[in-house]
């Protein structure tokens, strides 16, 4: 993953999209010649912080119980805007509810709307890609010109309008997160397509007379998914992000959904009072996003060493 | 993009048997002919192009979201006020919704193409003074924010390039990577919560005065340092490997001159495409950080037309964001054709 596959950022016709189409070099060229050179045997303590955060994350999203036996939706009067101590972990909010257990059944919340939106950001973008690498020259160029548009927009932004046409709530999250950062993966998709197109197998394969449509499913389709994973796992990250400002503002899941977005924006109003209810769901994104990247960042640096 | 002479086009059937010459040396006689105005121009031309076609793009994309968005017009026109009959027939008179679609659009195509962005629907003024009022500031914030980030970003990039101090190094990368990771609105709470309300340093909120503008621009600030800090340091890395750096080095120059003179010209090459990257950024995040602040701005101006689906204004919004950003980066790239000459030969 160098900045020349991506096609965009190494001509000065680029328009570099997201942060996360930059996230690719920045580790890629980061101390190359060091990172090989013997030190993949080290545990890196860092890496196995994250993947032990993700697996609680991932406990939380498949089996909140057994984290937690409150009611994330049980509110007491009796216990408002109580400050973290044993009883409550994280304290309580402005309705007396456990903001540990939000947090934890707000997992479930955060991580569906980012999976679902990458998934749906990867499949598109890959096809997409794979359309634009193979098609005729004009209908690569509007393809091409297509993604360029959506990602003029700040990613942000799209998702407002794409919220404001089809209104609040997690489907148009999902399909307005899905859609701008659909680019990224679609360009990537592309450059891999118009490299293995030229290779020596896809020849060899039309010499045997492949059908267009095999040729496409068995030889190249494999080899153009070949680093979207990883990519995907960092967009990840990118995606939860973005689906936790969006709540925030109030687009995605309405209350009492224990959304870490969400409970942020409601607990925002008693900031002066009570500050674990709006600082502890923020960390919780944090911790999510940056286990997610460290993660994805050791993939690509593996996935590059494998691939020279 | 599919420009690239490399991306195999010439022999996509394989009838071919002798590949083509590469570009660059098909080129060369016709350039020796008319070198200085052909070769400069052409790539001028062709970013503008882009530029105006992407602006269409979005424009039009823009229009057929709002074709699209469930709910009749007339509806959001009247929205809470007296309905009838005859005020609606009025309305639809008015905003010339009895014309074909195709004419609507053309129509505002048109009224686009002279600076026309329409009339707002709730508030029922021109969404040009709507804009116009709230761009300062926000532009204020955006721009305190930018010089702000870049000039950390250069700081914590220039300050550890290098293999020297890898404590400090290692530091401030984790740094920057918890920054890039953590929502805007997170950073912001924090600030607010330890220095406006604990120690009570800033204003919690409003537009008042240079205070008013610290922790906001701040908390816009520190998520575009971390990424702007990671790719100038990565340039910054490379550019000190470079064979110009020994020599460099060997006329006796100080390393700090080293770095700043030679070395940063070559990082900051890559970082100068960020500039739209940068612009949506600040775009996006001013309606986060304006929200969390109170500040007045684009941003609120934004989530009230979004909530209330005031669509010309959101559409106002988009198309202007969207024009920002094909200046930002198409001024970018020509600065980048101008830095770097290597870029003009080819």
């Amino acid at each position: 993953m160098s900045l020349l596959v991506d096609g965009t950022s190494a001509a000065p016709t680029g328009a570099p999209g997201q942060p996360g189409v930059l996230a690719a070099p920045v580790v890629a060229g980061t101390r190359r010649g060091r990172t090989t050179s013997g030190r993949r045997t080290r545990i890196r303590p860092g890496l196995v912080a994250a993947g032990g955060f993700l697996a609680v994350v991932l406990l939380a999203v498949l089996w909140p119980a057994a984290l937690t036996d409150v009611d994330p939706l049980a509110a007491d009067p009796f216990a408002v805007l109580r400050p973290p101590d044993g009883a409550h972990w994280f304290g309580t909010d402005h309705l007396g509810r456990d903001v540990f257990a939000r947090v934890v059944y707000g997992a479930r919340h955060s991580l569906a709307i980012g999976l679902a939106a990458t998934g749906l950001a990867v499949t598109a973008g890959v096809l997409l890609g794979l359309l634009a690498g193979l098609a005729h020259r004009i209908a690569d160029e509007a393809l091409s010109r297509t993604f360029d548009a959506l990602s003029a927009f700040p990613m942000l932004l799209l998702a407002l309008l794409f919220v404001a046409v089809a209104g609040p709530g997690t489907a148009s999250l999902i399909v307005a997160i899905g859609i701008a950062t659909l680019p990224h993966y679609a360009r990537v998709a592309r450059a891999q397509t118009l490299l293995v197109r030229r290779a020596g197998y896809v020849r060899q394969a039309v010499a045997f007379g492949s059908s267009r449509f095999r040729l496409v499913l068995r030889h190249v389709l494999p080899n153009v998914v070949g680093p979207v994973p990883v990519l995907a796992v960092i967009g990840l990250g990118e995606a939860i992000l973005v689906a936790s400002g969006l709540s925030f503002l109030g687009m995605g899941p309405q209350p009492p959904s224990p959304e870490w977005g969400a409970m942020l924006s409601e607990a925002r109003n008693y900031l002066r009072v009570a500050w674990w209810g709006a600082i502890l769901p923020g960390v919780a994104v944090t911790l999510t996003v940056v286990s997610l990247t460290v993660l994805g960042r050791h993939l690509q640096r593996r996935f590059d060493g494998r691939d020279g | 993009m599919g420009r690239d002479p490399a991306d195999g086009r010439g022999d996509r059937d394989g009838t071919r048997l002798r590949p083509e010459p590469p570009a660059r040396l098909r080129r060369v006689p016709r350039n020796r002919l008319r070198r200085v105005p052909g070769t400069r121009l052409r790539p001028v031309l062709r970013r503008l192009g882009t530029g105006a076609v992407v602006l269409w793009a979005a424009a039009t994309a823009a229009y057929l979201a709002l074709l699209a968005a469930p709910g009749d017009t007339v509806d959001s026109i009247v929205g809470d006020g007296a309905d009838s009959p005859q005020i609606r027939a009025q309305v639809v008179a008015e905003w010339g919704l009895d014309r074909p679609e195709v004419v609507q659009y053309l129509d505002y195509l048109w009224r686009l193409a002279h600076g026309d962005l329409g009339r707002s629907y709730l508030l029922q003024r021109p969404v040009a003074e709507v804009v116009g009022d709230q761009l300062l500031p926000t532009l204020k914030l955006a721009l305190a924010a930018a010089v702000l980030g870049v000039a950390l970003a250069l700081l914590a990039s220039a300050g550890t390039a290098g293999s020297r101090r890898p404590w400090l190094r290692r530091v401030t990368s984790t740094t920057e990577l918890v920054l890039v990771s953590t929502p805007p609105f997170l950073i912001g709470i924090v600030l607010l919560s330890l220095l406006s309300f604990r120690f009570g340093l800033f204003p919690v909120a409003g537009d008042r005065g240079f205070a008013a503008l610290v922790l906001p621009a701040v908390t816009l600030a520190l998520p575009i340092a971390g990424l702007l800090g990671q790719v100038l340091r990565d340039g910054l890395d490379r550019a000190l490997d470079e064979p110009f750096v020994v020599t460099a080095r060997s006329r006796g120059l100080h390393e700090r001159a080293v770095l700043v003179r030679h070395a940063l010209r070559h990082a900051l090459l890559p970082a100068v495409t960020l500039a739209g990257w940068l612009f949506g950024v600040l775009l996006g995040g001013s309606v986060i950080v304006e929200q969390v602040f109170g500040r007045p701005g684009l941003g609120q101006v934004t989530l009230t037309a979004v909530t209330g689906k005031d669509m010309p204004v959101v559409l106002a919004v988009v198309v202007l964001s969207a024009a920002g950003y094909v200046l930002v980066s198409t001024a970018a790239d020509l600065a980048y054709l101008l830095i770097d000459p290597r870029l003009r030969r080819s």
